[in-house]
């Protein structure tokens, strides 16, 4: 793009399953000059490390090159530049791995940037910081700051046709382009902060173009199964419109960027990310025509000092159970089954550290509320999940829900089981100043 | 009334905190969305599966309130037992709550 024009940007996912054909939409019919990736979730970074430790070549997202043979081609046709965190654990082997897939994707010269430097777990390994609870030394997997723009925009300035990162702050994939083509100073809280405004309503992708958002009869959405995923065509001066392509499914509307402005928010006035201090709590929308939306008023405060660290630690494993009841007394024979599981648990010793047992369609979401007395449900489906520290006794919970078909309740059916090792999440802070983030250029 | 007759509403998940947004369609039924739906309101219609406390954030610029609810998840979605480890359906629950109002 040229500085006077408009700055382009899709956003091609909203999690690390989310549907490729949207992406290849916006690449071919979108007119946009970056596409970005959101497919990191604060556990995956974990599970991630996890899957390099076993293989010091994997541990990037697992869809990586899907998604790069489906938009790959034509983004490097048209010249558009893809921004992502599927890097996850292992940016450098997400490059390599892109750079050994151009060929056949009749690519023959290619600039991937990987942005390195998040992993933090030697400073909470060594002592350096202190592990929060209930992490130890002994159940501790990994720990990985959320880090800024800086480095994406130092990328940026490399000619890199695709960067990939690993645990960059979400809004960070959309404010680098922004800070890059329009020079935004460092310290232009204010800009920072609408910049990071439209990086939130953009980040979940399809939830701000009408996805997640229907409820038949109080709130229509236009042909849904061909949702199309966001465009925000932004100015240097911050101000930007959230629309989707022409002809695409879903809506955009004051309501629909309402519902995505506080989605995971909690002080409007306050949104904390490694580049600024957002203020949302003024932010204004204008529909400006059909499935445009005018977005203004973002605003911000300086950055702060510390960094948000994810950290992931084994946290034993959890056995589930499932089965249905229909018909008449459905809700009676649930119960029953709940409790004989139960009491077989505790006669057969099995060390459970904590138990949920709940009927769904009937409290399983709601619970000990809002469900009339009365409600009778045709059918509901008994469910029992426990915490436990070993896998054989998480096997043991699933197994005594099985055991219900010839020694439970009558009419049970359709029994599922579930265990799991569990790889938990919980957060720190680390200080900005000793870690130093770097991009590795490759090239073909 | 029920809420889901003025507002909608979403859910999002950082660790163990839910926050709800509840979102007027007319900007005139906002302020009633203010007097009404305190924290004591939403502790007491999610008693026994919200641990922590429960904040809430006034955005008249979106006709909005924003709920902040900790120790809402079962340890958040990363150890949950729920089956909704997120808390994405807690949302519709709130909107079916009754309004002491009326039409």
């Amino acid at each position: 793009m040229s500085k006077s024009d408009l700055l382009r940007i899709g956003a091609g996912a909203a999690y690390a399953g989310d549907r490729i054909e949207p992406a290849l939409e916006l690449a071919e019919k979108g007119g946009i000059d970056y596409l970005v990736f959101e497919c990191l979730a604060e556990r995956t970074i974990a599970l991630a490390q996890l899957s390099k430790l076993k293989n010091s070549q994997q541990g990037y997202d697992p869809m990586l090159v899907k998604r790069m043979q489906s938009v790959l081609p034509t983004c490097i046709k048209k010249g558009i530049r893809i921004i992502s965190n599927m890097g996850a654990a292992n940016p450098v082997a997400a490059a390599e791995k892109i750079i050994e897939l151009a060929p056949s994707l009749g690519i023959d010269r290619i600039k991937v940037a990987a942005v390195v430097g998040d992993n933090v777990l030697s400073f909470f390994q060594s002592g350096a910081y202190p592990l929060p609870d209930p992490v130890s030394y002994d159940n501790l997997v990994s720990a990985n700051a959320y880090i800024g723009v800086e480095t994406l925009v130092e990328a940026l300035e490399s000619g890199a046709d695709v960067i990939l990162a690993g645990r960059v702050a979400d809004p960070s994939l959309f404010l680098a382009p922004m800070v890059y083509e329009f020079g935004w100073e460092a310290d232009n809280w204010p800009l920072l902060g609408q910049g990071t405004v439209i990086g939130h309503l953009m980040e979940c992708a399809g939830q701000v173009t009408g996805g997640y958002f229907a409820d038949p009869t109080r709130k229509d959405v236009n042909d849904l199964a061909r949702l199309g995923f966001p465009i925000a065509e932004i100015s240097s001066n911050g101000e930007a419109c959230i629309t989707k392509i022409k002809g695409t499914g879903g809506q955009v509307t004051t309501a629909t960027c309402r519902e995505q402005l506080l989605y995971e928010l909690h002080d409007p006035s306050s949104y904390l990310t490694p580049d600024v201090t957002a203020d949302f709590s003024q932010v204004v929308f204008e529909e400006a025509g059909p499935d445009r939306v005018m977005v203004r008023g973002g605003t911000g405060k300086p950055r702060p000092d510390q960094l948000k660290v994810s950290i992931g630690y084994r946290d034993g494993y959890r056995g589930e159970g499932q089965i249905s009841y229909a018909g008449v007394g459905a809700v009676d024979r649930g119960q029953l089954a709940l409790e004989i599981v139960k009491q077989r648990l505790a006669i057969t010793n099995v060390p459970v550290r904590e138990l949920r047992d709940e009927l769904i369609g009937m409290n399983s979401i709601a619970r000990e509320h809002s469900v009339p007395d009365q409600y009778q449900p045709y059918e509901v489906r008994a469910r029992i999940a426990g915490r436990t520290w070993t896998a054989e006794a998480a096997q043991a919970i699933a197994d005594e829900v099985e055991t219900l078909y010839t020694n439970g309740p009558a009419g049970g059916g359709g029994v599922s089981k579930d265990i799991r090792e569990v790889i938990a999440i919980a957060s720190s802070y680390i200080d900005r100043k000793v870690i130093s983030p770097e991009t590795v250029l490759l090239e073909k | 009334m029920k809420l889901y007759e003025i507002a909608h509403s979403r859910t999002g998940d950082k660790g163990d905190i839910a926050n709800l947004s509840v979102i007027a369609y007319r900007a005139e039924d906002y302020p009633l969305l203010e007097k009404i739906l305190t924290t004591d309101l939403l502790a007491d219609y999610f008693i026994g599966q919200v641990k922590g406390p429960v904040y809430r954030y006034e955005v008249p610029s979106q006709c909005a309130l924003n709920f902040v609810l900790h120790g809402a998840l079962d340890g958040g979605v990363t150890r949950s037992l729920s089956h909704d480890g997120h808390g994405k359906c807690l949302s519709s629950v709130l909107l079916d709550i009754d309004l002491p109002v009326e039409k």
